[in-house]
């Protein structure tokens, strides 16, 4: 496993010996694309940034290139990484550069073989999910073999073995776990000729993983006595998950199960884990609802047992809100609470028909979101024992009962309407309760209830000139207090992008934190290539895409950007 | 460490002409396993539409830009198949957090699209999208003949003007 690269080579070399060199060059397609995030940063005596801080780093770097040569059933590729030093939030750990991630992959008839890096995810990822998020500097990707093999129509199998990645530390017995998994899914519909002109489509499928990681017994000093734990080598975690669709209608389910897997993260319980995901969903044209619901229970899963960042989760528990688009509203964010939750989110959209009396003439959209989200109950297991105790079985709890503390509640209410040719309008109204003793560790710190108005409108000069004005406005009596916001963008489709913001924390409790976060920026698109270039200050907060969130600190200074793709 | 990096840069930009040079011959689609909205398997080597021009749009529920942009050319979207015969796939990429509310989203918004669920970002990075709103125009052979990032108002204008010349079998060039 450790020297892939030959074996790489080796593959190429096969692959390409049955074809002729010629016909190699002729019919491989190469392809790919880069990203440079530079930040140059400057002192900004308000945000408490001086030059013993910046600590000589005033220019920050991460870059990554990828490159895809394909040819008919073959694929192979590299990406190359550097963060010379990371830009600020970056785990520091990523500082260096190097190639992390490469693979060779070749589809015989019903087989697929992937050897190098892959990521993969199994049903809904609750017991295994390897991805990556650039923007966030998540990179899970497992370095292994991976074979996905359709033995039947309707029927796919994947099995894989790896290990996972862990920054630019290469891997070792030890420091880290084996993976191990396999996934099975039946599409009902298409095995089974009785069942092909069925309304009803029914698909299961089921998973298994394991994580096998050399792990020293855990010793503990408690009133002078000396604990000694014995950890399980394996880990295992199985999971089975059926979708049913009628119509417009659907139904998606998974439960996932994990045996006990003391770690630094559930403060080494013996608990084992489980989670339930349900969704639910109709829709027709012009409306469509969604309803969806989750426990999860002690299923943090990761390769290393005394991990306890972001890196070496080998599942995913996806989070039960609405993602936010304007910049206030995502101030206070969810992230999940892998060590137990109970959530409830529905979502509803509705086009108001054009040409109708209430929906003018292009018609009016309306979306309706809410989330509540609880701890799960969690009871002693036995008198005297408090709740996850080390070494204990950490806590009994009850199925469906909700626990305490609270973790999150919002309502989002928008309605978007295009007035004219010329005009377009969107209004929201969002409102949190936001844990942020839990969420961000603000230990003691009460909850924040937020109120938020949004407008967001957009008037076109001529076809391809716009401008867009956004306004926001965030009330809070908790954390920071209240915020404005006001944004102007000047776009000339489909090449330039001017934009100027300020953001104003005019109700800081502290006077001299009232500070305004103001940001100029342009960008200059050519098909696929983008140049970005903005200047002004970043306020600290929680960058989320897709529901997983990273730190960002407080920042004054020039921001470039150059992404292509070919 | 420098030289390293410059490397890198020359060989990016070496192999970004090369491919587009070469390009002209037309690149393919990957075959990648991903879902309908509704659910069910789908690869994407059978992306067609009977010889007739395809956009394939890369978006997400939380991406304002690109909301913005299949709003808008739903507006369009009846006229410009009339037109050319053209079919919008609307590739998302959220992951299995939100991708169960993503066809009552696209069918609360009135949208005609075909919608397919990258869960995983599998289509997103064999397809070397780095951001979305990622749209590209694929011609009546399935060849990619065309692709651009990031939308503002008025960006459908050009995509529509380069529909029309792949149904009419031109050669796009433009700068």
């Amino acid at each position: 496993m450790k020297n892939l690269l030959p074996v790489l080579i080796v593959l190429f070399t096969i692959s390409i010996s049955g074809l002729q060199a010629q016909s190699f060059v002729d019919l491989g397609k190469v392809s790919g694309s880069f990203e440079f995030d530079g930040q140059f940063y400057g002192t900004d005596e308000a945000l408490g940034i001086t030059d013993s801080t910046l600590d000589g780093n005033k220019f920050r770097f991460n870059g990554f290139g990828n490159i895809i040569y394909t040819n008919g059933n073959f694929r192979a590729g590299f990406r190359y990484e550097a963060y010379l030093p990371p830009i600020a939030g970056y785990n520091s750990q990523y500082e260096g550069h190097g190639i992390p991630y490469y693979f060779a992959e070749y589809q015989f008839k019903n087989v697929q073989i992937t050897i190098g890096n892959f990521y993969e995810q199994f049903g809904n990822g609750l017991v295994l999910r390897s991805y990556e998020e650039w923007t966030l500097g998540i990179d899970n990707s497992i370095r292994g073999a991976r074979v996905k093999f359709q033995p039947y129509k309707g029927i796919a199998i994947k099995g894989l073995i790896g290990t996972q990645r862990y920054y630019w530390e290469p891997y070792y017995n030890g420091n880290r776990g084996i993976v191990r998994g396999l996934d099975a899914e039946f599409y009902l519909n298409e095995m089974f000729n009785g069942m092909a002109e069925t309304k009803t489509k029914i698909i299961i499928g089921g998973s298994f993983v394991s994580n096998y990681e050399d792990v020293a017994d855990k010793t503990l000093i408690q009133d002078s006595t000396i604990y000694k734990y014995k950890l399980p080598n394996n880990v295992a975690a199985y999971a089975g998950r059926m979708r049913l669709i009628h119509g417009g209608f659907q139904f998606n389910g998974e439960y996932a199960y994990k045996i006990n897997n003391p770690s630094a993260m559930n403060n080494y319980i013996y608990k084992e884990g489980e989670s339930l995901l349900a969704s639910f969903a109709y829709s027709t044209k012009g409306f469509g609802i969604s309803v969806s619901g989750k426990r999860i229970d002690n299923m943090s899963y990761k390769s290393k047992s005394t991990e306890i960042g972001e890196a070496l989760d080998i599942n995913y528990m996806p989070p039960l809100t609405n993602p936010q688009k304007y910049s206030l509203a995502t101030i206070y964010p969810y992230a999940t609470q892998p060590n137990g939750e109970l959530g409830i989110q529905g979502k509803l959209n509705y086009t108001i028909p054009r040409r109708s009396k209430i929906g003018g003439k292009y018609g009016t959209k309306i979306e309706l979101n809410y989330s509540n989200i609880f701890n799960i109950d969690k009871q002693p297991v036995a008198e005297g024992i408090p709740v996850d105790s080390t070494g204990t079985l950490g806590y009994q709890s009850d199925f469906f009962a909700i626990g305490s503390p609270k973790y999150f509640e919002s309502f989002d209410f928008i309605v978007s309407r295009k007035f004219s040719q010329k005009f377009k309008m969107l209004v929201s109204y969002v409102s949190q309760v936001y844990n942020i003793d839990v969420i961000e560790g603000h230990t003691g710190e009460p909850m924040v209830y937020t109120n938020i108005v949004i407008a967001d409108l957009t008037y076109k000069f001529t076809p391809i000139k716009s401008l867009r004005f956004e306004y926001q406005q965030l009330f809070t009596k908790q954390d920071r207090g209240d915020w404005v916001m006001a944004l102007l963008e000047f776009n000339i489709a489909p090449k330039w992008f001017f934009t100027v913001f300020d953001e104003y924390n005019y109700g800081n409790p502290e006077a001299d934190m009232r500070l305004h976060y103001y940001s100029a920026g342009m960008a200059y698109v050519q098909n696929t290539t983008r140049i970005a270039l903005s200047y002004g200050r970043q306020r600290e907060g929680l960058l989320c895409v897709g529901g997983v969130c990273r730190a960002v600190p407080a920042a004054n200074g020039l921001t470039l950007t150059v992404s292509s793709s070919f | 460490m420098k030289n390293i990096v410059m490397i890198m840069l020359v060989l990016f930009i070496g192999l970004s002409v090369y491919s587009q040079s070469e390009g002209k011959t037309g690149r393919q689609l990957p075959s990648i396993d991903l879902r309908t909205a509704g659910g069910e398997p789908f690869n994407t080597a059978d992306i067609s539409n009977d010889g007739k021009p395809v956009i394939l749009s890369f978006w997400a529920l939380w991406c304002k830009p690109c909301i913005k942009e299949l709003n808008t050319i739903a507006d369009e979207y009846y006229d410009w198949q009339e037109e050319t015969g053209v079919k919008l796939i609307a590739v998302s990429i959220d992951d299995s957090r939100s991708s169960s509310k993503v066809k009552p989203f696209a069918d609360g918004n009135d949208w005609d699209y075909e919608i397919l669920l990258d869960e995983n970002g599998d289509f997103k990075r064999a397809m070397n999208v780095n951001m979305i709103p990622h749209t590209f125009i694929l011609d009546g052979d399935g060849n990619i003949v065309w692709q651009h990032t990031s939308f503002s108002e008025g960006g459908e204008l050009q995509l529509i003007d380069n529909v029309r010349k792949v149904a009419a079998g031109q050669k796009i060039d433009e700068h």
